[in-house]
């Protein structure tokens, strides 16, 4: 079976953090460290007047992909939180041609 | 459907559907929570739950952290009366404690009459369906009490719509009442939303699940249209943002009226069936040419005219209208004109538009999964609080009638909001005026602390004279040190049953089950606190419930869908259909049409009429500002907006939460990055934030998304982790934005308050400062001095004795 990753559509991530304390709750980490992470470029306005302010949450060397979750039939914890259901789970394969299918403001991550 | 209970290994997993504590409205998410040893092990979202569909926002998936945090007050406690404001509480047992309520109450009921007993109730929690039976069924008292000035939350918006359309609370279509959700047949999606003084993503959203939205946008192209002082993130995903001048909004949708009624926007046809007054309305908002309104608002006149193109030429459109409606004394006018803009598409209550829901939380029940309408309305006993209070002589017709403080000057609040006048209520407990208030109980509400209530230091000096005062939470909070002298450990939303229909069942999607998953410490239900104290004042009534099942059977689930079964079902889908005007789902005498006066959707209001107000929308400037106030507002030059959310909070609530509070440490103070320059404030200052009312401390964020002049700081900050014993009070006062706001600026009808448009000063200061105590700053405006500081609309009415008003 191919590599699995995560599929962000982060012109919709929201930057709402339910991601990060899913899966710190699942991994049973402290509250300091995040097997995700959402980051945000914060906002300001382009020389054509549109507006530039992305978040965007990638998974950090914590993140086991949650196999024993996605053994169960489930879903990663990040990916099942996410309320704008921007995050995505695949195979890269499978990441990638989401990716084809929407070439703009979308990123595959492989942790 | 998995069962709503079912064992995986060691661990028992319950379905259930969220409301409160802790914080949040009605939106009933979906959470699957796990359970092993009687001890919760994880939260998660429920992937089955039709709506939110495993999603969970951060206050849930932080619940257990919530649930058994070191602070959370899990047995009932007394402190003497003298001790108030000191840490001197002692646990105590459930009988001690309800006697000590029950004994005090009947103590003053005796003296001084059932209605000097008053209730509070605060926002969103689902003590919001129990604090007026706490007042009316408990104690007889008619003084049940939202602090908020102008009650400018929610209630201004229903009661709008009730006195316009008759119908319940309008709400964007995401296909939410649907099981098969958007793949439901006939359901279209909106091309365009409008969000009018309001961001669903992160507002507490009464009902909404606001994420709906972008899920929309992606998967059907959905556009958006903001209304906002604030480019906000969803600002930043819109086709067009107009980021106009705080409280200026009705001058801004008379324009839209004006621009889609030239343009021929409107369905003509569906205006002459089924609305009263367009002409008269469109004849008004002659007077507010999108000219006019781009100089009021500050906004590009282009803009508006493109705004309101794109929101006429939708087919289907939405209208989704938010706090600053209520938040703004010329509040009612704009939610009449946005009524308007809702429904002079066609769209309302058409698949994609605007949805109704069947009525009042009264009937509004559903059956077999299909609605109860209004012509079904069950008119037993069971009815309404009221009937029930007033049938076992609980409380008597005379005392609803005369004793209810502030009604009789403002009759339009009083009849949709069954409680007291916030404002006017105040001002009572001051002047014991038109009598002594003596006792207070506090369910799920802290006016003393920094969510809703404004000048919260005149409720605090207030409200700790009185001769005694309970409350029913989770946590210690600035009003009960101060006030209280017994404490009621409320159970969570996992520790209880209970059921949460989204927008307090007036236009429900959905009704879901809360099923109890854990017992923590001694905590009970606020239904069974209620009951407890109820049996042992007005037996005669409450000896007939046992159990929580019984009284929830009874009152909350009457005589459709016993609790067990809705245990199961976890989610019963409320599969109301569309066009309720037009096969008589509305009226109640089951005619096609609306329930008002005329039958129509009333554009021209024969009801704000009756009460003596314009029946047609007009814009009032700001009483705090440029306009108003021209030499005052010279020291206050700026305009603040206040209360946009963050999702990881709910109001005061959360500030002791490690993963939520690590989200933002410190209050925020939004600042335009030019005007950051122009008044020497960096990035990451403290600044002193002064109004005529006093001054706080917020840290800066300098942003361009703030328009130039206007500032937004956050509520709901108070500091749990410092001091709690007084004058510190947790430092309530530090960065307690409520405190810059006037009580007792309202609309005509009595609705509205200063939240949304108030001039403040901004300085640069080091650190977050003392204790700001109000009992030694001398802040606290007495009463023979707030004239000279609250602004007067000339059209105030003069106080009028309650039976003149009830002879109307």
């Amino acid at each position: 079976m191919s590599h699995g990753a995560i599929y962000i559509d982060f012109e919709f991530c929201s930057g709402c953090h339910s991601c990060e304390i899913a899966c710190r709750k699942h991994l049973r980490i402290a509250n300091d460290k995040d097997g995700i992470k959402v980051l945000e470029d914060r906002p300001y306005q382009q020389e054509n007047g549109a507006w530039h302010w992305d978040y965007i949450a990638y998974p950090t060397e914590l993140c086991d992909l949650c196999e024993d979750r996605v053994a169960e039939g489930k879903l990663p914890s990040c990916v099942q939180a996410c309320q704008a259901k921007v995050l995505e789970f695949g195979t890269i394969e499978e990441c990638a041609e989401k990716l084809k299918k929407k070439p703009k403001k979308a990123a595959i991550f492989v942790p | 459907m998995s069962e709503w209970k079912r064992q995986e290994g060691d661990e028992t997993i319950f379905r259930t559907c969220a409301w409160s504590p802790p914080g949040c409205h009605p939106v009933g998410c979906g959470l699957q929570v796990h359970v092993k040893d009687g001890v919760v092990v994880d939260v998660e979202g429920d992937p089955e739950h039709p709506i939110t569909k495993g999603s969970l926002c951060p206050r849930c998936l932080a619940l257990t952290d919530y649930i058994y945090h070191p602070d959370r007050i899990i047995h009932p406690m007394k402190r003497a009366k003298e001790d108030r404001g000191l840490d001197k509480w002692q646990q105590c047992s459930w009988d001690e404690a309800c006697d000590m309520v029950a004994n005090a109450a009947q103590e003053i009921i005796d003296n001084y009459g059932p209605e000097t007993i008053c209730v509070f109730g605060g926002t969103g929690r689902e003590a919001n369906y129990w604090y007026t039976q706490w007042a009316n069924l408990v104690f007889g008292s008619p003084n049940s009490v939202y602090a908020q000035a102008g009650w400018s939350c929610y209630g201004p918006r229903i009661s709008n719509t009730a006195f316009m359309i008759g119908g319940g609370y309008p709400e964007i279509d995401y296909a939410q009442k649907f099981s098969d959700r958007y793949d439901h047949e006939g359901w279209v999606a909106p091309e365009v939303i409008v969000c009018w003084g309001k961001e669903p993503l992160r507002s507490n959203p009464d009902g909404m699940y606001g994420h709906a939205v972008i899920e929309m946008m992606r998967q059907f192209g959905t556009k958006l249209i903001c209304v906002d002082p604030r480019m906000h993130w969803l600002g930043t995903r819109s086709d067009i943002v107009l980021q106009l001048n705080p409280g200026t909004d009705t001058a801004m949708a008379m324009a839209w009226i004006y621009v889609m009624d030239k343009e021929n926007l409107v369905d003509r046809e569906w205006i002459d069936a089924w609305t009263y007054g367009y002409d008269a309305l469109v004849e008004r908002c002659q007077s507010m040419p999108p000219s006019k309104a781009a100089e009021i608002c500050g906004v590009d006149e282009e803009l508006i005219w493109q705004a309101a193109r794109l929101y006429g030429s939708a087919k289907p459109s939405s209208l989704a209208w938010g706090l600053a409606v209520d938040q703004n004394p010329n509040g009612t006018q704009l939610g009449q004109a946005l009524i308007a803009l809702m429904t002079i598409t066609g769209f309302i209550d058409a698949p994609g538009g605007t949805t109704l829901g069947m009525g009042d939380d009264g009937g509004n029940r559903v059956k077999e999964g299909g609605g109860i309408d209004a012509s079904q309305r069950i008119e037993d006993e069971n009815d309404s609080t009221l009937m029930l209070a007033l049938k076992y002589g609980i409380m008597s017709q005379e005392t609803w009638d005369t004793k209810r403080i502030g009604v009789d000057k403002y009759p339009a609040v009083g009849s949709i909001m069954w409680t007291a006048h916030p404002d006017e209520f105040l001002k009572a407990l001051e002047t014991e005026n038109p009598y002594k208030v003596h006792m207070a109980g506090f369910v799920s509400s802290n006016p003393v602390g920094t969510a809703i209530s404004a000048e919260p230091q005149r409720w605090y000096k207030a409200l700790k004279a009185l001769d005694f005062n309970f409350a029913c939470d989770c946590f210690m909070n600035p009003t009960i040190m101060s006030c209280c002298d017994v404490f009621f450990p409320v159970a969570s939303t996992i520790e209880h049953d209970g059921m949460v229909a989204t927008h307090y069942a007036s236009n429900a999607s959905f009704y879901g089950a809360q099923n109890k998953c854990v017992q923590v410490g001694e905590c009970k239900s606020d239904i069974e606190i209620m009951m407890m104290v109820g049996k042992k004042l007005h037996p005669d009534f409450w000896n007939r419930f046992e159990t929580q099942e019984d009284y929830d059977n009874f009152h909350v689930m009457r005589s459709w869908l016993p609790f067990k079964e809705l245990r199961e079902k976890v989610v019963v889908m409320s599969e109301e259909p569309y066009y309720k005007y037009k096969i008589g789902k509305l009226r109640p005498d089951g005619q096609p049409g609306f329930p008002t006066m005329t039958g129509r959707v009333e554009l021209y209001s024969t009801m704000y009429q009756n009460w003596g107000e314009d029946p047609l929308p007009y814009y009032e400037p700001p009483a705090y500002g440029k306009e108003s106030l021209p030499e005052l507002s010279k020291q206050y030059p700026l305009m603040m907006i206040t209360g946009a959310r963050e999702q990881h909070f709910f109001h005061s609530e959360h500030k002791q939460i490690q993963a939520l509070r690590q989200l933002t440490p410190w209050p925020m103070i939004d600042i335009n990055t030019q005007d950051a320059l122009d008044f020497g404030i960096a990035e990451g200052d403290w600044v002193e934030i002064s109004s005529p009312y006093g001054s706080i401390r917020q840290l800066a964020r300098v942003t361009p998304t703030m328009k130039k002049g206007v500032v937004h700081c956050m509520h709901g900050f108070w500091y749990p982790e410092e001091d709690g014993e007084v004058p510190n009070l947790y430092g309530n006062w530090k960065s307690n934005v409520n405190m810059l706001m006037p009580n007792s600026v309202n609309g005509k009808l009595g609705f509205g308050d200063t939240f949304k448009q108030m001039m403040v000063n901004i300085k640069k200061v080091v650190g977050l400062g003392g204790s700001n105590d109000p009992d030694t700053n001398g802040i606290i405006l007495e009463p023979s001095r707030q004239a000279e500081f609250t602004v007067q609309q000339v059209w105030r009415p003069e106080d009028a004795p309650t039976d003149q008003y009830l002879q109307k």
